[in-house]
């Protein structure tokens, strides 16, 4: 075991922890709104949207 | 499940980029093909040779530019192409667009996470690493980190492409700077490297067969589109960060030709896995080997992260359509990214990139992005016909219209011919593939999109309906 092969494990597990990140907020995503509400948008409706959007 | 209170909420992508961020998406996708990949037309006909097929290429990118900044400066909403096609020419075309998009962007970004598994591979060996280093958990990870980058925000996705972007092409400049006009005299070869039997070593032959790899030097500068619906002023930003694009990409592909062909011989050029770094190597100076060996890096990943930005966009595009499951259209309430379709394409590309031969994945994406430089002069024609100049506002009129059209047309064919020598197997595998796709759609697929909502553009009729 050197450098490189910690670095390999090291790879995986921060694949890991990306891939649970974007699940978790998925998940939570999908059952805090609607699917109507996730699914609104339209092309072209744009414009009116962003100006009232908060971060 | 939800809140009522959400029940009358409405959510869509942000308005937040500038011109910058889309120079930064459409350089970021190509500026790779600097680093690898356009050498290898070297190897098929010489020097010269790939110096005919980088500025050939660079002509048929113009007018692919050119064409683009009209249309998408008119037509400014996600997806790029595939709306265009959806508002000019018909449903049928749009999906097929859609596909070409998608695969050609998934499979680069296949391309790309494996080339970081590589270059961490050979690092590793430069480093004095014993033995063979996996390189799975490298291509997985820049996956999964660009996926997570995408999925948070475009703003700062795109914030940190044209960092690193602008790193890549700085350290360009820098070594055609310090290997030439202030470089050790003599350090460049080129009477030396293509003299006699150098010059062209197959002939016109090996001019045509190099034609193939000139794509490399800007293969993906039309996925500036995809931002049409996230910038803030898409009629004045999209055809500047378009047009400056192409721009620094000529100027990229020359100085890197100039430099590579100067240092090394053509018989060794052709198979170099990284010519650029390899260059910076034969300099002698050490800075200019850190630069490029962070640049091939920094170029490959800003190749990825914009290819998923594109290709999600069109994905999501397509699905808030029902062209396909309206599943695919959601949009994230906070961070105003296309999640859904962000998260569905991060399998497909892991797919791509562990479990397909390179060589495949890149010939596929080649073909599917080439089908889509035959659509755009189709296209163009089509849309000076039906709305022509002055019966719609437009962000940029091109000029000398139908010549770029009829260039970018003609240019293709010729392309076509030239792959159909060299992969002629995979081609008319591609094009059966997207056959039966179109009548999958035709016959069953159509029956659920919302037709009336199609067509959202405040434009007149088109001339002659």
């Amino acid at each position: 075991m050197d450098f490189w092969n910690y670095l390999e494990y090291a790879a995986w597990a921060a694949s890991a922890v990306f891939g649970l990140l974007i699940i978790a907020d998925w998940i939570k995503t999908d059952t805090t709104y609607s699917e109507e509400v996730l699914t609104s948008s339209r092309e072209g409706e744009l414009e009116a949207m962003t100006e009232q959007h908060k971060l | 499940m939800a809140d009522t209170a959400d029940t009358t909420k409405k959510v869509g992508l942000l308005r937040v980029l500038g011109p910058a961020h889309v120079w930064a998406l459409g350089v970021g996708i190509v500026l790779v093909g600097e680093y690898m990949g356009w050498n290898f037309g070297v190897g098929k006909g010489g020097a010269y040779a790939a110096l005919v097929s980088c500025w050939f290429a660079g002509v048929l990118y113009t007018c692919v530019a050119m064409i683009d900044s009209e249309v998408t400066s008119t037509v400014a909403a996600a997806g790029g192409q595939y709306t265009q096609a959806k508002h000019i020419v018909g449903p049928l075309m749009a999906f097929n667009v859609g596909l070409y998009l998608v695969f050609a962007y998934t499979m680069l970004e296949a391309a790309n996470a494996w080339t970081v598994g590589f270059l961490v591979q050979t690092v590793g060996g430069l480093a004095g690493h014993e033995g063979t280093i996996n390189d799975d958990p490298f291509i997985v990870l820049t996956i999964m980190f660009l996926a997570w980058l995408n999925y948070r925000g475009v703003l700062a996705t795109l914030t940190f492409n044209l960092v690193i972007t602008a790193f890549a092409f700085a350290a360009i400049i820098l070594l055609f700077l310090m290997t030439g006009p202030f470089g050790e005299v003599g350090l460049l070869q080129h009477t030396e490297l293509m003299s006699g039997q150098a010059a062209l070593p197959y002939g016109w032959l090996g001019i045509l067969a190099a034609m193939h790899f000139g794509l490399w030097y800007y293969l993906g500068i039309e996925g500036t589109t995809q931002a049409a619906e996230e910038v803030r002023s898409p009629a004045r930003s999209l055809p500047f960060g378009t047009l400056a694009g192409i721009m620094t990409l000529v100027i990229a592909a020359t100085l890197t030709w100039y430099v590579s062909v100067g240092l090394m011989p053509w018989e060794y050029l052709g198979t170099a896995g990284t010519p650029l770094f390899d260059a910076a190597r034969l300099s002698g100076s050490p800075l200019l080997v850190w630069l490029l060996g962070i640049g091939t890096l920094f170029a490959t990943l800003a190749s990825a992260n914009g290819c998923i930005n594109d290709a999600s966009r069109a994905w999501f595009s397509m699905g808030r359509d029902r062209y396909l499951p309206s599943w695919f259209g959601a949009v994230h309430p906070t961070y105003r990214t296309p999640y859904r379709a962000i998260v569905f394409l991060i399998p497909i590309a892991c797919l791509f990139a562990l479990k397909l031969p390179l060589d495949q994945i890149i010939t596929f994406s080649i073909l599917s992005g080439l089908l889509g430089y035959t659509f755009m002069p189709l296209n163009m024609i089509m849309f000076r016909k039906k709305w022509p100049m002055g019966s719609i506002k437009r962000g940029y009129e091109h000029p000398f219209h139908p010549l770029p059209s009829i260039v970018l047309l003609s240019l293709c064919a010729i392309t076509f011919f030239a792959v159909f020598l060299g992969y002629g197997t995979q081609l008319v595998a591609m094009i059966a593939f997207y056959i039966v796709a179109s009548l999958w759609f035709h016959f069953w697929r159509y029956r659920f999109v919302n037709r009336a909502s199609q067509f959202t553009m405040p434009w007149p009729r088109p001339k002659g309906y």
